[in-house]
This record gives structure tokens, sequence and C-alpha cells, in this order.
């Protein structure tokens, strides 16, 4: 996807190629490149492209969005870019305006619940969200006794327990104790933590996939300029398969990725052929993001093992990707139940559906 | 460069989901019928030729070609479907697989007009049997090492030397091969060899087995002794076959064929597993089948580029490289996964002996059609490394 057609793309591209180079915000260790990209990604109304005009936001379609994503990852940006556009999504499921400014979701773990009391008020503890230090405001996804709500919640409400993930940006635990939503409304049908997980899911499938493009072009680059026992090590087969090898895990993953992007962009549900390709897409991209990475590590050397160099943007990031919304041990284990409910006769009509 | 690894998302259009329910009706049919059994891996009926004639006559023989040559004028995604299909139901597809995936398309290309009209209808009806003549002793995936000599004779061509690896050359009435007909050029290693059309069960020509570590037999040592091949039975151009053999390739590379071949104890797990998993079992089962679904996704998106004319070499490849060593390795995650089935499993025996014949039959997979080392070379070629 390095040259696209897509106008959506094509804007936050230019963005990050201004405001998001790698080697320039991996040598500011001030961190001041941070409101300007944010700002300048606001005034383009990406963080909202999957907010209906009339919500607030700029109503690009769910592919575009997706594609956006897949762009954030190759410039592996650390704003809360894919956070606010999930919690944009996820608000106007239930038609609520997203206001502007930094948003996260709640929960980010399909094992965390927030509880609805027959007071319209929100409780619970969500682990890992991202970004939640960053967030003005929260969308949650909440159970009552037998209902889904989607609320909009001031971050100030939470408390927030400070973590960092093992790439570095913000993962924090946020706890909810009766705390009143700015605005509540029911989910409609089809929508639950599971649609929300798999959405996440997909959208950290898209962000891997392009870390680890990145991942591949930096390092068939370094291959071609580092020399080692007077020649290239480009040229060393050994060198050459491995290169192969993260070339065929960053196109499984990019391949899963935007299948499952795909696949939600066209359903009229989350049915079991969207969750097979949502769950694969973070299943796979996982698996690539550990094998891939290392792959790009040994090809680097020790310098890429240097905090200043740029490789660790991208493959710790992608690493640490692989644990929000589900890891994909998670998925695996759920995945495999649906396949053992529905049957063996009945997995290759799955796996052939589409 | 890395544009170049795109696998654009694309769905199978309707017409194929309509083929893929009458494949489907068929298949159980002949199963039915006790054409073929899929349960019986360790089988010696790989060779099946009724069920050639009918594969035939239900037109999904040379499906892609143009009708004049008995073809269908239908597309390389519903070819897919059908390719998928007879693999998932492990049909004896021996007899005529290699006809329709690769020696009926090498034909349509370069043969002269009268061998078209001769041979491709009888491909499409399912009564002829081809094999590939590339591998010699000492040559393997060095074709460039390849020397089986083509000596220009009164009216065509007399073959000596011999092939090896070749399957199906047992049941073969053709072979396509390829023969030195000069020898290497200095600045260029891959001249000198030409691509020609044997007619087998001929003079001159010995087929001798080899047994496999599976306890089948489909490979030969085919030796060629004086032989003759006529002048139009070259196929392109004489010391050109390097160039027109490589063009082909992602035809070979990328098909469902490259990640299903060892399929069948997948599905037989799920069945010993039953409805209600241990955590471990589960979390095995999604696994492969999410890197399966990617595989296949890829292989489609492949099958999409074919239709849209492209030559997608390096994508083929990377499918290829994936896919083997997936189903190279599924036996074995699949023992791993059935170590602790109930002994109450009612299917246990049939995945017992399935995982026999699977597990011996892995070691090939990795090197058919291109082995793993030449495959990543060719990757790392696109990449730009070579």
């Amino acid at each position: 996807m390095a040259e696209s057609d897509n106008i959506v793309v094509e804007i936050a591209e230019k963005i990050f190629a201004d405001l998001a180079d790698p080697q320039t915000i991996n040598n500011d260790k001030k961190n001041s490149w941070q409101a300007p990209l944010w700002q300048a990604l606001s005034e383009a109304g990406l963080p909202l492209s999957w907010v209906p005009d009339d919500l607030g936001g700029s109503g690009a379609s769910l592919a575009d969005g997706f594609a956006l994503l897949n762009a954030a990852g190759r410039f592996a940006v650390a704003v809360p870019l894919a956070e606010t556009m999930l919690a944009g999504w996820l608000l106007a499921q239930a038609n609520i305006a997203s206001p502007e400014g930094e948003m996260t979701v709640l929960p980010a773990s399909p094992k965390d619940r927030i509880t609805i009391d027959a007071d319209g008020l929100l409780s619970g503890r969500a682990r890992g969200v991202p970004f939640a230090k960053a967030a003005k405001r929260f969308a949650v996804l909440a159970h009552g006794k037998d209902s889904v709500s989607i609320a909009l919640v001031d971050a100030s409400k939470g408390r927030i327990e400070s973590g960092l993930n093992v790439g570095y940006d913000h993962s924090d635990t946020v706890t909810l104790d009766k705390v009143q939503a700015v605005t509540i409304k029911a989910a409609p049908k089809g929508v639950d933590q599971t649609t929300l997980m798999l959405m996440g899911g997909v959208a950290r499938s898209l962000q891997i996939a392009g870390a680890l493009e990145s991942m591949l072009g930096i390092s068939v680059r370094y291959s071609n300029e580092r020399v080692a026992f007077e020649k290239k090590i480009s040229k060393f087969q050994a060198v050459q398969h491995n290169l192969a090898r993260l070339a065929g895990e960053s196109a499984a993953a990019l391949a899963a990725a935007t299948s499952a992007a795909d696949a939600i962009a066209n359903a009229t549900s989350f049915n079991d052929e969207v969750y097979l390709e949502a769950a694969s897409a973070k299943i796979r991209c996982a698996e690539a993001a550990e094998k891939g990475g290392g792959i790009a590590h040994q090809v680097h050397g020790a310098i890429g093992f240097t905090i200043e160099h740029i490789l660790h943007r991208y493959s710790l990031r992608a690493l640490a990707w692989r644990d929000d919304f589900g890891s994909e041990s998670y998925w695996a284990v759920e995945l495999g139940k649906l396949v053992a409910r529905r049957g063996a006769d009945e997995l290759w009509p799955l796996v052939a559906s589409r | 460069m890395t544009a170049a690894l795109r696998f654009d998302p694309i769905r199978l259009p309707p017409e194929c989901e309509q083929l893929r329910k009458e494949v489907r009706a068929f298949l159980a049919e002949e199963i039915a019928a006790g054409t073929f059994s899929p349960f019986k891996p360790n089988r010696e009926d790989t060779d099946v030729p009724e069920f050639s004639r009918k594969v035939g006559a239900k037109g999904w023989l040379g499906m892609t070609w143009p009708k004049k040559y008995g073809g269908q004028e239908r597309s390389f995604l519903e070819r897919y479907v059908v390719t998928e299909e007879m693999r998932v139901a492990n049909a004896p597809t021996r007899r005529f697989f290699v006809a329709d995936r690769q020696s009926g398309p090498v034909l349509l290309k370069y043969a002269p007009e009268h061998i078209k009209m001769e041979i491709l209808p009888r491909i499409c009806r399912g009564e002829i049997c081809f094999a590939i003549g590339m591998s010699e002793p000492n040559s393997g995936s060095d074709l460039f090492a390849a020397k089986t000599r083509a000596t220009k004779t009164d009216g065509g061509y007399l073959i000596n030397g011999t092939k090896i690896w070749t399957s199906s050359a047992h049941i073969a009435d053709y072979m396509i091969a390829i023969f030195r007909t000069s020898p290497p050029a200095k600045e260029n290693r891959r001249h000198g060899l030409t691509q020609f059309l044997v007619r087998m069960k001929q003079p001159g020509i010995q087929v001798n087995p080899i047994g496999q570590i599976t306890g089948q037999y489909e490979f030969n040592e085919v030796v060629f002794t004086d032989f003759f091949v006529p002048e139009d039975h070259v196929l392109g151009e004489v010391d050109g076959a390097w160039k027109q053999a490589t063009s082909e390739l992602a035809y070979e590379r990328s098909g469902p064929e490259r990640f299903l071949e060892t399929y069948y104890v997948l599905t037989e797990l799920v069945r010993a597993v039953g409805p209600n998993p241990d955590t471990r079992s589960a979390e095995g089962i999604g696994r492969l089948v999410a890197q399966l679904h990617t595989m296949r996704r890829m292989s489609v998106s492949v099958a999409g580029m074919l239709q849209a004319g492209k030559e997608p070499v390096v994508e083929a490849s990377i499918v290829k490289d994936i896919g083997t060593v997936w189903e190279q390795q599924l036996p074995h995650r699949v023992r791993d996964l059935a170590a602790f089935v109930e002994e109450t499993a009612t299917n246990r025996e049939t995945l017992e002996r399935q995982l026999d014949f699977a597990i011996k039959t892995a070691p090939k997979l990795t090197i058919q059609g291109g082995t793993t080392e030449v495959l990543r070379g060719i990757i790392a070629r696109g990449l730009g490394l070579r």
C-alpha cells in the first residue's frame, strides 16, 4: 500500500511524512512532536474518520479508515489515532456525537467488564487501556443486567494508574467507581463486547502489518549498505533467506489484516465468517510481529538494538500491539472453540466461505 | 519494492459459489458410489481413470482454455474452486492434475495447431495423463545441469539420457521434458535447453519405478535410448526453454494444492476433540485455522492476479514457501494436539492412520515444485538483493 489511490490515506501520509518522521521523533527526547502532529491530524478530521458528519466526524468509510490505520502502522505513530477512531466508531453505533480531542475505548481486553447499575452509573476496571492517560474522554461499552450500553465518559471521572507497554507507549489501568456518563445509550443489536474486541483487533492487525512493511523496507536497505567480510551482507545467502522469510511474514500479515478489514467493511453483521477473518488477522499478525520482528533485528545486528536506531519504534510497538483487544492466544482459543462447536465437517465450508 | 507484496483481498464471485456446490455434490456422489475413499490415505488407488473421465465430462478440466480445444473459457477463480474442493476431498486427481495445471497451458502457448487440436480435447475429456521431465540424476533443482541430449537428425531429434523423480511417468501418455540441444554458453548458463513433447510408450524409452517412503509408487526413472522425437514436437524456442519455464511457475506455485496436501489430519483432529475441546486443543486448532485462512486468502489473491493477466512470480513463491512449510508442519502439530485425545474418540483409529501417512508424506512437500531454498532465492531477487 505504499502508493495509495485513497485520498484519506494520501492526506495522512503527507502529515506523517511532514510531522512523524521516525528518526526525528526518535531524536526528540522532549516529545515536542506530539502536539503539532495531533493538531494536524485533527485539522484534517482523521481521528474522527469513522464518525458521520451529523455526529461531528468526517464520515469516511470503514475501508478508508482501516487503510489509514495501516498507513499509521507504517510510521509507527505514537498518538491515540487508532484509539480515538475506535472510540468515535463505538459512540456512533449508539448515535452519540463525538467531541473534539483525544479519546480511547474501555474495555481494551475481552476479559475486563464494565457494568452499569440500576441508576445508570458505570463501574469496573479495564486494564491495558492504550493512551488512557492522554485521553480527554472514554468511549465505554458497559453491561447492564440484560442490556449492553455505550457511554461517553469524561476521563477525569476515572481513576488512572499509569503503565507502559513493551513499546513504551501508555497502557493504563482505568477504574470507574459509580461514574456518571456524559451520555449513555443502548447499544444496537449485534454490537457487544466481542464486536468491539474484533474491531480493535483488526485495527491493531493493520498497524502491525504496516510496521512489518516498514521493518522489511529498512532491513532490506540496511542489508544493502552494511558491509561485512568484505561483502554487502545482502549478498550472503543466509541473509537473503532471512529477508525472504521477513517478506513472507510481512505479506501474510498484510493479507490477513486487509482481508479482515474488507470483510468488516462489507459485512452486515459480525457473523462466523467475519469472526474467522478478524480473529485470524489478530492471531496471524501477532505471530508475524514475533517472527518478522526477530528477523529484522537479526539483520540489523547490534545497531538495531540501540535506542538511537529507529527499528525499535516498529519492532517493539508491533509486539506491544499483540496484547490489545485480545492476544493471539485468547483469539486462538476462542476461534478453536468456534470451529469445534461447528464440527469437523463445517471447517472447510467456513474457511472457503469467501 | 514492498508495493510488489500486496495481496488484495479479492472475493470469489457468485458463479464460484454455485460451482463449488456442484463440485461438492459430485464428489459426495462419487464417494458414496465407492469411486474413491477420502478416508483411505494410504490408498493404492491414486490412479482412477474412470474418475478422470467423469471430471472431464463435467467440464472441469481445461476450464480456462478456449472452447475450440475442448475448454470452457471459464475463469482462473472458477478453476481455483474446483482444485480446492478436489484436494480437500482427497480426490484421486493424479491422472489429470499435471495436464490441467501445467502441460495443457504449455501446449496452448507453444505447440503447433495440429497438435493442440489432437491433444488438448483429450486432456479436457480426462482421457490422457502427463508427466513433467525436468530433474536428472545429479541435477535436481539445478536445471542448468541437465545433460540429456536431443541431437538433430532427419525430421526430428534423437534423445539419449535419463530423467528422474518423474511423477506419474509409469501411467503417463505424454511427457513435457527439457533436453539439452546446445551446451550452456559461457555468458549464459541458461542457454541450450529446449522443451519437447514426448509420446510415452514408444520404442527407446524405459520407465523404472522408484518406491517412496510413504509406501507408494509415484516417482520414476525414465531412460531414453536413441528415442526419436519429431520436429513438430519442439515446444517454443530451441535453446530457450529456461525463460518459458520460469514465466509459468506462478501457476505451479500458488494454488491450493500447495497448502492442502495434509489438510485431512486437521479435519480429523477437530472430529476427535469433539464440540467441547480443552483449552490446549482449542488454542492449537485456532492457530492452525488462522494460519490456513491467511494462506488461502493469499492464494486466492494470486489467482486473482493470474486472472488479471499478471505474472506474480514473487507472490506465488511466497505462497508456496509459507504454504509448504505449513503443510509439512501440520501433521506434527496435529500429533502434538492429539496426544491427549480421549481413547473413546470414535475416529481415533482413522486419525492415527492418517497421521502415520501424513508424517511420511511431509518431507517431500518442501521439495517438489521448487525447494524452499530456491523459492527464497526468487523472493530475495524480488526484494532487490540479487
